[in-house]
């Protein structure tokens, strides 16, 4: 092998096992990346062989065929015929689902005439035997001249098989899996003329599909294209004959290799999906699952969450008392460790939320989740497969945001990205949970139904009817010629690989931390400096109007309150207060609404601030009681009024205030244009809604 | 078997019911529905209707697929392989 590390791609269907192969062979050792120019999810990872080779490997979206129906599903092609693409293999691993032949030897046989070197995976062998059925491995290998190695990742066995057969270099497949017909070969002809070193399917391909190859040389793909219009070769009739003809040929080969036990005519999957799909059982547990989910996350993530509370408290004390008083140790602590200490509080609950996800994805569950909801959905102008990116907004809309690229039809999945952030993502609980403790009473309701979670669920369902109802406006807006499809594999109901879910969880975390990581860190700093300085310590001109005395903020640390008042950010929340005072805001609550842009989550690290709370602690319990004792300026009202809190709660609801979700955005959808469009209609929807509830309550 | 001219498609199958794709020629999706596993001449067993009436739930190519409603009424099934 060359000096370069070799790569091997791993390709297949959705629900083939293919992840799991992944993370068998990879373990830990992997990262998740961008495409340059579209970003897809590509997950890439390292491990050796037994020689001491080290391979690296990409693990691909899983795609039914080679043409490509969805975003997720371009990047197969990409990769796999552009040689020149930074993952292009040197080897293909095709993993196909024993339990699900027919429809999995499809891609297999695009593949394979490719003529790349490629080996066979077959999973879920395990199946197939507790059916009763039994498999040909040795038949099938023969008909795909490629090496067919059954690989069961559960019980990591055929993983060594795997390896040692990557160890030599591996022919591509001896023969043509489906010949063209007779009507192309003098188009077939004429192109391998020109190019003698590709395979007649792959310059078929360059042919039909033009505008997907845009790194092809243009004379190439002009020549291609005056030639298959010469012979008369067409891409949605090519594509519908080499199906058919593959799909004769896979029947063919499965007569002899497959003998299928049908004396089992009900097996586990009907009877679950009798229960879970019923028209009334069916939706029972789908909301009963959701809410275990959602009181799941809340409480699980309750015990590190208050950990990493009370371990960044105990740091910046530390730091406080040790490192010498100064700009210096004033930056670490009230800036970085403030916003590091912001950001990982929230890993829990995205770990959480993340892990219920993928235990629902592993079993077959969401695939029902979407059956159940598509009519429903699609009344709202969007797509049973909306589901998921709306769900995973519960935590956060960036990785959310990402998980709509499924949804093949451009205008459901455009509408699905826009109104996902108006789920109540994690962020904003920080927020809801400090205002609810302010204004609404301890008490409950029937004597068991808090009302204070009660106002927190209504929070929840003013997002979720919120989407829905934009989703319903948009979807009237935007027009498109593309027809809506709905097509999804109901995969069998099978237990979760625990293993993929922690991966899947730690994975999440990471990405995260890292996305939004950087953005809340820098905003934490900019606000620091923001609030440590203003005008006049860099020798601005300041009049004597705009220097506040003391008695404006509460409590006694007066020297601090008085700084912040006649910091940038104090002027700034001045600025605002004419335009914010009709909703039932404060000038300090301007300050947080500003910085909040960045991230909704620095608001309570703001109030924090603002309130002069020892410095950098962030201890709600303090912040709140600052927050509470505020009164109006010359009067004894309390500011934070039940208006006043549940207008704010409003605006926190709807506002656009997450920069990393307007980044994927405009990467998601390749323009500022529908960022932009977000910002403006959600902060505008906040604004009156504030307004409205501001003045009915007031 | 010229019972009648008019031609059934999947959407007329009641639950538990099989037929025989004939012709996808009405389906503007046909390509995606051929991929799928779709294709003339394969059986296809409807095997449920979700909550609201749509979508639907078939067998075909040894799996489970759901689609609309909208797209089994162009999907033209053998009515001589209807069998309950």
């Amino acid at each position: 092998m060359g000096k370069q590390e070799p790569k091997i791609a791993l390709v297949g269907n959705p629900n083939c096992g293919k992840s799991s192969i992944f993370n068998a062979l990879t373990g830990l050792n992997q990262k998740i990346g961008n495409y340059p120019g579209v970003t897809v999810d590509k997950k890439t990872g390292h491990f050796s062989l037994d020689n001491g080779q080290f391979v690296k490997i990409t693990d691909l979206p899983g795609t039914y065929s080679i043409y490509p129906k969805s975003q997720d599903e371009e990047i197969v092609y990409d990769v796999l015929l552009d040689p020149q693409h930074p993952e292009h293999p040197d080897t293909l691993v095709v993993v196909v689902d024993a339990s699900n032949l027919k429809r999995n030897l499809l891609l297999c046989s695009q593949v394979l005439d490719l003529q790349m070197p490629t080996l066979v995976v077959l999973s879920m062998t395990d199946i197939v035997e507790r059916e009763g059925s039994s498999l040909d491995i040795a038949l099938l290998k023969e008909e795909l001249g490629v090496p067919v190695i059954p690989v069961n990742a559960r019980k990591q066995s055929g993983l060594q098989e795997l390896k040692r057969a990557l160890e030599n270099p591996v022919a591509p497949s001896s023969q043509v899996f489906c010949p063209a017909s007779k009507k192309y070969q003098s188009f077939i002809d004429a192109a391998q003329e020109v190019y003698p070193k590709e395979s007649p399917y792959l310059l078929m391909q360059y042919a039909i599909n033009p505008k997907s190859f845009h790194y092809l040389p243009a004379e190439k793909l002009t020549f291609l294209q005056a030639l298959a219009e010469q012979h008369g070769l067409k891409q949605s009739q090519f594509q519908a004959e080499e199906t058919l003809q593959r799909y004769q040929r896979i029947n063919r080969i499965l007569q002899q290799a497959l003998q299928l036990n049908t004396t089992l005519n009900e097996n586990l999957t009907d009877k679950l999906d009798r229960l879970l799909t019923h028209r009334f059982w069916g939706y029972v547990i789908l909301v009963g699952i959701l809410f275990a989910i959602f009181q799941a996350i809340f409480t699980l993530a309750a015990y590190p969450m208050d950990l990493v509370e009370s371990g960044t408290s105990l740091l910046s004390e530390w730091l406080l008392n040790t490192l010498p008083a100064g700009w210096g140790t004033d930056l670490l602590v009230n800036g970085v460790i403030a916003g590091v200490g912001g950001v990982v509080i929230f890993i829990p609950q995205i770990a959480i939320l993340f892990g219920f996800l993928t235990i629902m994805e592993e079993t077959g569950y969401m695939a029902r989740v979407s059956y159940l909801t598509d009519r429903l959905m699609r009344s709202a102008g969007l797509n049973g497969k909306s589901v998921i990116p709306l769900m995973s907004g519960l935590a956060c809309a960036i990785p959310a945001v990402m998980a709509a690229r499924n949804i093949g039809n451009w205008k459901e999945r455009l509408i699905t990205i826009l109104v996902t952030p108006l789920m109540s993502c994690s962020a904003r609980l920080p927020v809801y949970t400090i205002l609810i403790s302010l204004v609404i009473p301890n008490n409950y309701v029937l004597g068991f139904i808090s009302l204070q979670g009660l106002t927190l669920l209504g929070l929840y369902l003013l997002g979720l009817v919120t989407a829905m109802a934009v989703a319903f406006v948009l979807s009237r807006l935007i027009r498109t010629a593309e027809r809506s499809l709905f097509l999804l594999e109901m995969p069998i109901y099978r237990p979760p690989r625990w293993r993929n879910v922690l991966l899947t969880m730690y994975e999440k975390a990471k990405i995260f931390t890292l996305e939004a990581g950087k953005v809340i860190l820098v905003i934490s700093i900019i606000l620091w400096f923001l609030a440590s300085y203003g005008p006049q310590d860099i020798g601005w001109e300041v009049g004597p109007k705009a220097q506040t005395e003391a008695q404006d903020i509460p409590g006694q640390t007066t020297a601090e309150a008085v700084q912040l008042r006649n910091s940038f950010a104090g002027h700034f929340g001045k600025v605002i207060e004419p335009a914010i005072a009709p909703l039932g805001f404060d000038w300090k609550m301007g300050i947080a609404l500003i910085t909040s842009f960045a991230a909704r989550e620095v608001f309570v690290g703001t109030m924090a601030t603002i309130y002069s709370v020892e410095a950098g602690d962030e201890d709600v319990e303090t912040v709140r009681e600052r927050m509470q004792a505020d009164t109006k300026p010359g009067t004894d009202q309390p500011v934070y009024t039940l208006a006043t809190g549940l207008s704010l709660m409003v605006f926190f609801a709807f506002a656009m205030q997450c920069m990393s979700t307007l980044a994927i955005v405009r990467r998601e959808t390749k323009s500022w244009k529908w960022p932009m469009v977000q910002l403006v209609y959600m902060t505008g929807l906040a604004y009156v809604a504030s307004l409205i509830t501001y003045q009915l309550m007031a | 078997m010229n019972l009648n001219k008019q031609s059934v498609h999947l959407s007329d199958l009641k639950p538990g019911q099989k037929g025989i794709i004939k012709d996808l020629s009405a389906c503007p999706d046909a390509s995606a529905l051929m991929e799928m596993g779709c294709i003339p001449g394969e059986a296809i067993t409807m095997v449920a209707r979700a909550p609201l009436g749509d979508p639907i739930t078939v067998k075909v190519s040894g799996y489970r697929l759901s689609l609309r409603k909208q797209q089994a009424r162009e999907i033209a099934i053998q009515e001589a392989a209807l069998v309950s």
